[in-house]
């Protein structure tokens, strides 16, 4: 049972870190066209290079 | 909205500021211009790409990018860039695009709330994952310090989130509460805190149930309800907010011998506007110089074009068609008689709010209830216990939480989500929430003539009736004018191949038509009293060769595309159909002939359109108003719902619950199809919400129910109320 003290926390923090990724994407506007962006991976333009 | 100040970004490096506000910063610093446009035809990757490379390859424009989901183009470009060129060069590459008005967009590009709500929807997901693991542990049999060990991490876990999360609902108890009145948020709100602090006391004295779970996923569940309820909402209003900010209102007014153009807003009485051949009259006034035909179809639904000579007095809405015109203001802005109009429409309106929709039908029994047969479980077991508060307290938490409205929270909202979403891929803007429940009831459908059942474009009827000669001679005096009817003359004869004859000094007379010279005759082609003709009561136009007695060419409006499938499927879904128009009776009856429509009004003005619907309501019926024009706008709001095509003007856009936003009318009868479909889901989640409660209260009350029950029970309601809904499409 001495597990817990170490799988409670290690649990919750993978959790918070999920938590963390999923606030970052709502404030970087990525939720802002999701019918755009699940079609612009079709798209060939900026494929081999970032956009400028 | 944004209050931001351009110096000042933001305060906190971590929150991006409002992406407005942001913008609005940049283009102070570089001077940048930041053009929104409206792209209603994109649908795909390649229209993505398309329309970004066609936008940077244009001089100037600094960075495009294309929001499909709102389908919209936002564009930083150099000052100097006009709008009125990229939609130019949109059209090049095969895309219709409409400017913005970014004043009016304003709230909705930053949908704040939904983000808001949507962040708490997160968080409460989180922490019901996690404490739903540690409750897993506690049901499949940990004791002792354990429990209590779990019981006080999922406190330390739920009760923070509760504070963050159930906040929206707790604020709305609050406005409730504060007036003295129940809403639906009073007990959800008390079963979140009773169940936390309850289950906070039973985890100090070492008890063995705790709701932790209950109250976490409770507020999950609920608070998906209403993240559901406002996209439809936010995508509802930023629609009808583009369609209102696609007429950008603009005047030419005339200083001296400047022109300018300005606001409408800042017209004042007494200032000269000019409104160019197609433009609209931008406010009321009478003609100081030039000489024009005006088109009242929007005002008043008569299609003949009417003469505007200098005195003529025009109206707000009216359209210019052949020349020039100089105005001298009479009446602007909130006098105009297009804003005594919307008064019209705001008291019309007022009624229609009084309509409540199932859910506040449901929650007005509701709310009373569970209040009541928690604090019935309170009293009678601290009866049967002899005082044991405790137990009595539990129990009635339990009672609380089990009759807590998950399935009736997400029953409407997951339907009208499925629906709204449904009609929006059939071409149809639902602008209203309860419009999908008015729909589903009417057993009438009323519709204007001009612009709804017609596109408002007139077509050549007697082509056979005429000379070869002739009919080469009105071809060459139609190609010098923009007039609808010499523009619809061209084309029905473009498509007969008729070849155009030779002639010379041709010259357009505003108000009156065309005149040339042809083999040595004076050649006409107009109205009826200036080529010497007998005016018909047809939509007509008079040519006359020489000294020959003068020929009509005369049009009938063309019929909107999918209007005849949607009377006809209408008249077979059951429900009367009728015609009020305000044009003349011989087109009207022509129309009502010809897509079978038995009842049908001429000459009606506004008034009487709206009195004929209250007429129609008084004796039963439930009335669908289809319309389009200024006349129709009285008649829309006093209708039990109505619809409106995009091409309308604001005016009766504004009063009609549902918009039509492409060219076809046929979709009008699958969207009565599809209302009924949703409100009878509706009606089946209300029914699954009663079922389980009739299970599950008895047990609760009995003193039976452990927060497995408890979480078992909710979730699997939630789900099959979900879903049921998603069976619409």
């Amino acid at each position: 049972m001495e597990m817990l003290v170490y799988l409670i926390p290690i649990s919750l923090f993978l959790g918070g870190l999920g938590l963390a990724a999923f606030f970052w994407a709502l404030k970087s506007h990525q939720y802002d066209d999701p019918e755009g962006d699940s079609q612009r991976i079709l798209s060939p333009d900026w494929e081999d290079e970032p956009r400028p | 909205m944004n209050t931001a100040v351009p110096t000042q970004v933001s305060g906190c490096p971590a929150c991006a500021a409002s992406p407005a506000a942001e913008a609005l910063a940049e283009q102070s610093k570089s001077g940048d211009a930041r053009i929104l446009l409206s792209l209603p035809t994109i649908h795909c990757s390649g229209c993505i790409s398309a329309v970004e490379r066609g936008l940077l390859a244009h001089p100037g424009v600094k960075s495009a990018r294309v929001n499909l989901t709102l389908k919209r183009a936002s564009i930083e470009a150099a000052p100097d860039v006009e709008a009125g060129d990229l939609i130019k060069a949109l059209d090049g590459v095969g895309y219709t695009a409409h400017e913005l008005d970014r004043g009016l967009l304003s709230a909705t590009e930053n949908d704040k709330a939904g983000r808001d709500l949507l962040m708490r929807l997160a968080v409460a997901g989180f922490a019901a994952m996690n404490v739903m693991l540690l409750s897993v542990a506690i049901w499949s049999g940990a004791e002792a310090a354990t429990r209590d060990l779990f019981h006080w991490i999922s406190a330390a876990i739920a009760l923070p989130t509760i504070a963050f999360s159930a906040q929206p609902f707790f604020k709305n108890a609050m406005r409730a509460l504060s007036v003295r009145r129940l809403n639906m948020d009073v007990p959800i709100s008390l079963a979140i805190l009773l169940a936390a602090g309850m289950s906070l006391y039973e985890t100090t004295q070492s008890g063995e149930h705790a709701y932790f779970d209950a109250a976490l996923s409770l507020t999950f569940f609920l608070l998906a309800g209403r993240y559901l309820d406002h996209r439809t909402r936010a995508v509802a209003r930023s629609a009808a907010e583009e369609l209102a900010a696609l007429e950008v209102p603009r005047a030419t007014r005339l200083n001296g011998e400047t022109e300018e153009v300005v606001a409408i807003a800042e017209l004042v009485v007494g200032d000269l506007v000019r409104v160019k051949p197609g433009g609209r009259m931008p406010v009321d006034g009478f003609v100081t110089e030039g000489a024009s035909e005006i088109d009242r179809s929007l005002l008043t639904g008569e299609t003949l074009p009417v003469f505007a000579g200098i005195g003529q007095s025009v109206s707000a809405g009216e359209v210019n068609l052949t020349g020039p015109l100089t105005l001298k203001v009479t009446a602007a802005g909130e006098d105009s008689s297009l804003h005594v109009m919307a008064d019209l429409v705001a008291m019309a309106e007022s009624s229609k709010n009084r309509y409540t929709s199932l859910a506040d039908r449901a929650a007005q029994i509701y709310a009373p209830g569970v209040h009541l047969l928690a604090f019935v479980a309170f009293a009678g077991w601290l009866w049967i216990s002899g005082g044991d508060v405790r137990l009595a307290l539990n129990i009635a938490v339990a009672v609380l939480i089990i009759t807590c409205p998950c399935a009736l929270g997400l029953a409407v909202p997951a339907v009208t989500t499925a629906a709204s979403g449904q009609l929006f891929r059939k071409g149809m803007l639902i602008k209203d929430g309860t419009a999908l429940e008015r729909l589903a009831e009417i057993d009438t459908v009323v519709f204007d003539k001009t612009g709804t059942l017609t596109e408002g474009r007139p077509e050549l009827t007697n082509l056979n009736d005429h000379d070869i000669k002739d009919l080469e001679v009105a071809l060459a005096l139609a190609e010098g004018s923009s007039h609808p009817l010499a523009v619809a003359l061209v084309d029905a004869l473009n498509e007969a191949n008729v070849k155009a004859a030779t002639v010379t000094d041709l010259k357009e007379v505003p108000g009156y038509g065309i005149e040339a010279q042809f083999c040595g005759m004076p050649v006409r082609l107009g109205r009826a009293a200036w080529v010497d003709a007998e005016a018909s009561e047809m939509t007509a136009t008079y040519l006359s060769v020489g000294k020959a007695s003068p020929v009509s060419f005369t049009f009938v409006d063309r019929l909107r595309a999918g209007a005849e499938q949607a009377v006809a499927e209408l008249k077979a879904q059951g429900k009367t159909v009728h015609l009020i128009s305000g044009d003349i009776p011989a087109a009207v009856q022509a129309m009502a002939e010809r897509l079978g429509i038995e009842n049908w009004v001429a000459e009606a003005l506004p008034e009487e359109k709206a009195s004929a619907i209250g007429a129609v309501t008084r004796a039963g019926a439930r009335v669908l108003m289809v319309g389009d024009g200024l006349n129709d706008t009285a008649a829309l709001a006093a209708a039990h719902v109505s619809i409106s095509p995009a091409t309308a003007l604001d005016a009766a856009r504004v009063a009609s619950d549902i918009v039509l936003l492409g060219v076809d009318l046929a979709p009008l009868a699958e969207a009565t199809v599809i209302a009924e479909k949703s409100v009878s889901r509706i009606r089946e989640n209300f029914g699954i919400a009663v079922v389980y409660n009739l299970i599950a209260v008895p047990v609760a009350l009995l003193g039976f129910a452990t927060p497995l029950a408890a979480a078992l029970a909710m979730s699997l309601s939630s789900i099959s109320v979900s879903l049921n809904a998603l069976r619409l499409r």
